[in-house]
């Protein structure tokens, strides 16, 4: 099997594992990285969002050889050591979880959005597409917009 | 949220410092006071006359069908205390005149509350083992927070863990029914009390003093000269070397100063950074990866797999192992195990339903109800309502850890009905069950799913035949196709009425029989002992205490019909009520419209009590306001579990073809609110459950199989269908309130909101939901 070559979370590593793996798996099960959720596995839940080269992506649907020389970052590299990310921060401050399980695809999707765009609309904020089955979507939206305060 | 409740307000100004210094139980005590939610003031007005100074001898009320509670001390080396039911106290504890299903449950686990454990470690962390399931109803941090109260410590110091099946809890391990907090709320706290006593009289005994004369704070003992101990400094001195019982004051609900305060989740950090440990994020040394090929048709069987070899030889290939419901793959990595999966060539036999479609189930379910009332002359309201069945869809897949050696097992597992769930394993792989332990892990949600275990089961019975643990988990396809369901129902109501007033109401329910086993149904036998209803069949049970009218509509009955139809069903949050209720809400609307009366005045006539018409007066305060060409109001009310709420939204419904919930204000009496965040977290889920089904989710089956294989297909609600508003009001059910139930409540009020406002803006009524059922996708192949 080929060598795959790429970083995670600013550390470089090198996994033996086939061209075509979705990197979902590459990530939890042989680098055991397991704050990206599978939900659905076809690009449309959402739950595994993680950022590649800054930007949202879905790495059940991203071939690991896809990756190669690029930069992932998943929920576990978002904050800087203790300190939290804002958008983590203004997550807490609503309380926005209930099960969890959609947050660090909903957080990642988010931090995403406002990096492209200090002061998303309530249109913008509509098209993150992420599942919460649990259906926390008001306190989102909230914590997007005092986050976006915040920064 | 914009406008959100007062209390979320308030919360925002006090909670940082919360957050980032640790609760500070001086400075807990002053904010409260400050930011006392407006309506907690509002509603203790409702109720002040009733209100005395709360007098000493209450801290410990037996009274009012309250049960007590004895706490023991257990010999360790550091401070535990165990809670049993008072054997002396325990009265053939006599059911309110009109229990509810939380009611029976709780009576049914009252034999064994006694073995819930708290205990103190030397650095002052308290660890209380929970006997239920977290699925992200907050229910950990209810439970932190009434240990924490009666502790006197802070809220960070507690953790709570949740117990692995314990068979001696009989049907004291069930989550379900929203009664946790119902049945934990005074053995916790009277476990908290008795920890708290005893450290105060350790810490006299070291001081030479009384302990009547230490007061405890902060997680401290002090005394009024100044010194202090901490509660790690007494736990080992507050220990007991030998069992005693130890005499508890629960603290009057004036003292509160936790209970009632809007409080974030405990594990929000974890949640919030990845680091939160689900089933499949365990590691569990040696546990692989694995899947399970399903029949083309509902419980279809395995008949021969033509390519097992082949699969296993594909890169990354464990095994493969034909079990019960399908043939397993067991490999390196998940996407592995699913490309052989995929790659299975299997002879497959018939299932029970391999035929059934929608419309002959239809035609089944309204054949069943089809002579429910004769041929009416008089003044009478007729209407008939479908509702589809929805899936459970979990965000996290249907999924569980197994190891099987010869002589033992453990298994990881999301499980509401854990003990259930550790005899279904060892009859599974023929072990004695003594031989299995079930951990029970946090669920990335439930919503009714984890009640069922059959992730559990395939785990170990796929881990005994490859003989190495494994992790299977289910794919997303198979979770909506081959998981559980909420029955398809069809309703048939009939109001006669006459000058104006209603003058008797009738509702006959059809549906596909529910799976209530696991767990329920012996508990439910067993808590109704001495009730007229033991003997009827569990479902007929659970209708008849779920299924209840708020309002006085004349003689009024309600039935339910059961179509033994073997798809795989179970309770969908709020079990009977989220169709039942609904319907019944939607037809309260038409009834008043009937006979010309709007349909928040004529519910607020027809309600029984005040509490009802408080919570539907709040929930209304803008009901009527002007509104865009298009748009509606609607309104919903609910009570149940002991508790009630009204709902009214605005409906954007300009494109009738795509309707959009643009605000909604919901109120909600959930008795003595133990953390009205939570509580608000509940209602706007069950107001994002109310948009999906009510608009536009809902499972088809075709052949003996439901098309909808993902969140591109089953389209429960996302972003853009949430409303920009909701506020949530929490209402406070006044000093003797005793928890109710929430964790259900807020599906069926904003359904009926929903279709109402649907009708209202349309001039067409909903009978038949998820009202846009379109199939606008090419289903997965089989
Ligand atoms: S798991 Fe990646 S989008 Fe659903
Ligand atoms: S919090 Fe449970 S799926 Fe979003």
């Amino acid at each position: 099997m080929p060598d795959q070559t790429f970083t995670v979370n600013g550390e470089t590593v090198t996994v033996d594992a086939p061209d075509d793996l979705p990197l979902l798996w590459v990530l939890r099960d042989l680098l055991g990285i397991r704050g990206p959720k599978y939900g659905c596995g076809i690009d449309v839940c959402k739950a595994c969002t993680s950022h590649l080269d800054g930007e949202a992506f879905n790495p059940c649907a991203t071939p690991v050889a896809a990756v190669a020389g690029r930069s992932v970052t998943t929920i576990e590299g978002l904050a800087d050591g203790d300190r939290l990310h804002p958008v983590q921060e203004a997550w807490l401050e609503q309380d926005v979880a209930q099960c969890g399980f959609c947050q660090p695809g909903q957080i990642m999707a988010a931090v995403a959005l406002l990096k492209r765009t200090s002061e998303p609309t309530d249109a913008e904020i509509d098209e993150i597409a992420n599942v919460c089955r649990c259906g926390t979507y008001v306190r989102i939206r909230e914590a997007i917009k005092a986050a976006a305060a915040r920064m | 949220m914009t406008e959100n409740a007062e209390h979320a307000e308030s919360v925002e100004h006090t909670e940082p410092a919360e957050l980032a210094e640790g609760a500070e139980r001086t400075e807990l005590a002053e904010s409260v006071e400050r930011t006392e939610p407006a309506e907690l003031a509002a509603s203790s007005e409702r109720t002040e006359a009733a209100e005395p100074a709360e007098p000493a001898a209450s801290a410990e009320r037996p009274g009012v069908g309250r049960r007590r509670f004895l706490a023991l001390l257990v010999a360790a080396p550091t401070l535990t205390v165990a809670v049993q039911l008072d054997p002396q106290a325990a009265p053939a504890a006599p059911l309110p005149e009109l229990p509810d299903l939380g009611d029976v449950l709780n009576l049914a686990a009252l034999p064994t509350s006694h073995l819930l454990t708290l205990k103190v470690a030397e650095d002052g962390t308290v660890d209380f083992w929970l006997p239920r399931e977290e699925v992200g109803q907050g229910l950990t941090t209810a439970v932190a927070m009434l240990v924490a109260e009666e502790l006197d410590t802070p809220l960070e110091k507690v953790r709570v863990h949740l117990d692995k099946a314990r068979p001696e809890l009989v049907f004291n391990q069930l989550t379900g029914s929203s009664n946790s907090i119902r049945s934990l709320y005074d053995p916790v706290r009277t476990a908290a009390a008795a920890a708290r006593q005893r450290l105060a009289w350790a810490a006299a005994l070291q001081w030479g003093t009384d302990p009547e004369r230490v007061t405890t704070r902060d997680g401290r003992a002090h005394l009024a000269d100044g010194r202090s101990a901490s509660y790690g400094e007494l736990a080992r001195a507050a220990s007991s070397d030998r069992a005693a019982e130890q005499p508890v004051a629960l603290k009057p609900r004036a003292a509160h100063r936790l209970i009632g305060r809007p409080t974030s989740r405990i594990d929000a950090r974890a949640l919030v950074t990845g680091k939160q440990q689900y089933t499949l994020d365990l590691d569990i040394p040696g546990a692989k990866p694995a899947m399970v090929r399903r029949p083309p048709t509902l419980r279809g069987t395995v008949r021969r797999v033509r390519n097992a070899a082949a699969v296993e030889a594909l890169p990354g290939v464990l095994a493969v192992a034909t079990i019960p419901t399908g043939v397993a793959v067991v490999a390196e990595t998940f996407g592995q195990a699913l490309a052989g999966k995929e790659a299975l060539d299997v002879e497959w036999g018939p299932g029970p339903v391999d035929e059934l479609d929608d419309e002959t189930l239809r035609a089944k379910l309204r054949g069943a109800v089809a002579h429910g009332f004769p041929p009416l002359l008089g003044r009478h309201l007729d209407a008939e309502f479908d509702f589809a069945p929805v899936s459970h869809a979990p965000l996290e897949t249907n999924c569980a850890v197994a190891d099987v050696r010869d002589a033992r097992a453990t298994v990881w597992a999301p499980a509401q009905s854990p003990i259930a769930a550790r005899k279904a394993v060892a009859d599974a792989i023929g072990l004695p069950d003594a031989l299995v332990e079930l951990h029970v892990v946090q669920a990335g949600g439930s919503f009714g799913r984890r009640l069922f275990h059959d992730a559990a089961i395939e785990a170990a019975q796929v881990s005994k035949a490859v003989r190495r643990p494994v992790r299977l988990m289910w794919s997303r396809i198979d979770d909506m196709r081959h998981g559980r369901m909420r029955p398809p129902t069809h309703h048939k109501l009939r109001a006669t009425y006459a000058a104006g007033a209603p003058l008797s109401f009738r509702h006959r329910m059809a549906s596909v029989a529910m799976d209530v086993r696991h767990g329920f149904g012996d508990a439910l036998t067993a808590g109704l002992t001495g009730l007229p209803l033991l003997g009827e069949a569990t479902a007929q049970v659970m209708f008849a205490l779920s299924l209840r009218s708020p309002y006085d509509l004349g003689a009024t009955r309600q039935t339910l019909t059961e179509l033994p139809v073997a798809l795989p069903t179970g309770s969908w949050r709020s079990v009977y009520s989220g169709t039942g209720r609904a319907a019944e809400e939607m037809f309260v609307d038409e009834l008043a419209e009937r006979l010309g009366q709007d349909p928040v005045a004529f519910r607020r006539a027809r309600l029984k009590t005040a509490a009802q018409r408080a919570v539907l007066d709040k929930a209304a305060g803008g009901w009527g306001r002007e509104l865009p060409e298009g748009w509606a109001q609607g309104v919903g009310f609910h009570e149940e579990y002991k508790s009630r709420t009204a709902c009214v939204v605005d409906l954007d419904a300009t494109d009738p073809k795509a309707p959009r919930v643009m605000r909604a204000v919901i109120a909600v009496d959930a008795g003595r609110a133990v953390n009205p965040r939570g509580i608000e977290a509940q209602m706007l889920g069950g107001l994002t459950d109310a948009i999906a089904t009510t608009l536009r989710a809902g499972l088809h089956l075709d052949k003996g199989l439901p098309l909808e294989g993902s969140y591109s297909q089953f389209h429960y609600a996302r972003q853009r269908n949430s409303p920009y508003e909701v506020q949530v009001h929490v209402l406070d059910g006044g000093p003797e309130a005793e928890p109710g139930g929430i964790g259900e409540l807020g599906v069926p009020a904003p359904v009926a909101a929903i279709a109402n406002a649907y009708a209202r803006a349309t001039g067409r009524r909903p009978r038949s939901f998820p009202i846009d059922a379109r199939i606008d996708f090419e289903p997965f192949p089989r």
